[in-house]
This record gives C-alpha cells, sequence and structure tokens, in this order.
C-alpha cells in the first residue's frame, strides 16, 4: 500500500472523511460506558470518598497530553529529516487538541487537590513539569503562527517540539525523581496497578476514549489545515501570474 | 437511585462537576471550533 500517495489532498480528503465518524463515534460511546462504570460501578473509595471519581478525566487527560506531545515531536522530526509537508502539518494538527487536554489535566488537578490536600496550586515537580507542558504546546503554536513562510515555521515549530520533548520523562519519572505532593503511580507497566479493578476498568475506558477524540479532533483539523495551506497556495500561483 | 445524593458526592459535588463541566466544555469546545474552521474554508470555496 503506498501511503505516500495519501499525502495528496485530492486522496486525503476522502480518507479523512471516512476516517473522523471511526474514531468520534468510538470516542462518544467509550465516554458513555467509562463515565456510566466511573459513577455508578466503581465503588466509593476507602480514603477518599466520592472525590476521587475526578481521577475517570484526569489521568486519562494527563496521559493523552504526554503521549500527544511525543506524536507532535515524532512528527516534527520526521518532517525535519524526510522533508514530508504532511508530517509538519501532523504535528500542528496535533498540537491544540494536546494543549487542551494539558489543561484539563492541569484543571482537574487543581479541583481534586483543594478538597485532598488543601491547595488548588503547589510548585512541585509533576505540576509544575506539566505547567511547562502547556507552555511548550503554547510557544509551539504561537511560533508556527507568528512565522509567515510555512516553511520556516515548520521547520522553527518542529525544533522547539523536538527539544521540549525532555520534559516528558521528566513529567512521567517527576513522581520518582522527586518527593512531590502529587502522589506516585496508580498504573504502571512494571507494578499490578493499587486500585479496585471497575474503577481502574473506568479509567482505561475513558482512556481509550480520548485516544479516540484525540484523534478525530486531530484529523478534522489536519483536513483544514491542508485545505488552507492548498488554497494559499494557490493564491500565490495566481499573483505571480 | 437518590439523584440529591448523586449530585452531591458526598459533599464534594462542586470539585467533581466543576472538574467534568469544565473538561465537557473544553472537549464539546474544541469539536465547534473545529467544525466552524471548515466551515469557513468550505464557504469560500463556494464563491
Amino acid at each position: 500500500m503506498n501511503w505516500l500517495k495519501y499525502s495528496a489532498p485530492q486522496t486525503f480528503y476522502p480518507l479523512a472523511d471516512t476516517l473522523v465518524p471511526l474514531f468520534a463515534w468510538p470516542a462518544a460511546i467509550l465516554t458513555l460506558i467509562g463515565l456510566y462504570i466511573g459513577f455508578f460501578v466503581a465503588p466509593t473509595d476507602a480514603t477518599q470518598g466520592e472525590v476521587y471519581r475526578i481521577i475517570f478525566i484526569h489521568v486519562p487527560a494527563a496521559w493523552m497530553s504526554m503521549v500527544i506531545y511525543l506524536a507532535m515531536a515524532f512528527w516534527a522530526a520526521l518532517g525535519l529529516i524526510m522533508n514530508t509537508r504532511l508530517s509538519f502539518m501532523m504535528a500542528q494538527a496535533l498540537a491544540p487538541t494536546g494543549a487542551m487536554f494539558t489543561f484539563v489535566a492541569l484543571w482537574t488537578g487543581a479541583f481534586w487537590g483543594k478538597p485532598t490536600w488543601g491547595t488548588w496550586w503547589a510548585w512541585d515537580a509533576r505540576m509544575t513539569s506539566e505547567l511547562i507542558l502547556l507552555f511548550l504546546y503554547v510557544g509551539y503554536m504561537s511560533l508556527t503562527a507568528a512565522i509567515e513562510d510555512t516553511r520556516r515555521a515548520d521547520r522553527a515549530g518542529a525544533l522547539l517540539a523536538i527539544v521540549g520533548s525532555i520534559n516528558i520523562p521528566i513529567i512521567y519519572f517527576s513522581v520518582k525523581w522527586w518527593n512531590t505532593l502529587h502522589q506516585g503511580a496508580s498504573v504502571s507497566l512494571t507494578k499490578s496497578p493499587s486500585m479496585a479493578k471497575t474503577m481502574l476498568l473506568a479509567m482505561l475506558i475513558m482512556t481509550f476514549a480520548f485516544w479516540a477524540y484525540s484523534i478525530a479532533a486531530s484529523l478534522m483539523r489536519l483536513r483544514c489545515i491542508v485545505r488552507e495551506r492548498e488554497k494559499q497556495a494557490q493564491w500565490l500561483n495566481e499573483a505571480k501570474e | 437511585m437518590d439523584w440529591g445524593t448523586f449530585f452531591d458526592m458526598g459533599g464534594r459535588g462542586f470539585y467533581v462537576w466543576g472538574s467534568y463541566i469544565v473538561t465537557a466544555i473544553v472537549m464539546i469546545g474544541e469539536l465547534m471550533l473545529l467544525r466552524n474552521r471548515r466551515r469557513i474554508l468550505e464557504r469560500h470555496e463556494d464563491e
């Protein structure tokens, strides 16, 4: 299968139009299932009571904020190496959704921190590095928007995205490396999870929902970006003639 | 099922719903912005 042919706008539009609902519908359905299990099946937490239910959006959003950043840095790097314009566009299509999830992680973290720790915010390693992630997303978006020449904007943005990816392992390991107010991982790749099965299930379903949402939203955005650039090129050509 | 106790969330309703409502607003808001962006693009194409 020749994937490169999909980088041509004429073939990409119909593909995007087919793919978006394939991810949007699962996102909506999984959200409903995840919330149902999260609110009606998962038990009250022994120590935190009901407020822990924020976890069903807090943790998936925080995971997505990191995963999307890595995906963005990957496409940016691929764009720099292979000089493929669609890769840069993919990086750009991911950034606002990543920023949105970073905001959600910070916001829900504050609303969870206040009743459990007594503070909306602390300058601890996990929270500070997540805030830096938000600044990286915003910085990337403003940088690419500020440079008029799309080629230069793509390259400058890609560089920022790649350098900023150092922050991701810092966020991930912050609760291990430093003594933070933020609790350690409830779910890790090496240990069995320290939560009730239904709680974990709701959290995982919400994570899949957010994954599907992210793919649908960034495909919708990618489609707009491709079309906008295509038009810009048309105008430039017409102006030259 | 008593909806009063459900929305109260053990006295933490403000925090739980404050998290969920804002999350819903930004996610749905993003989709609406995207739809708008596409609509503007298509409108220009018709001209």
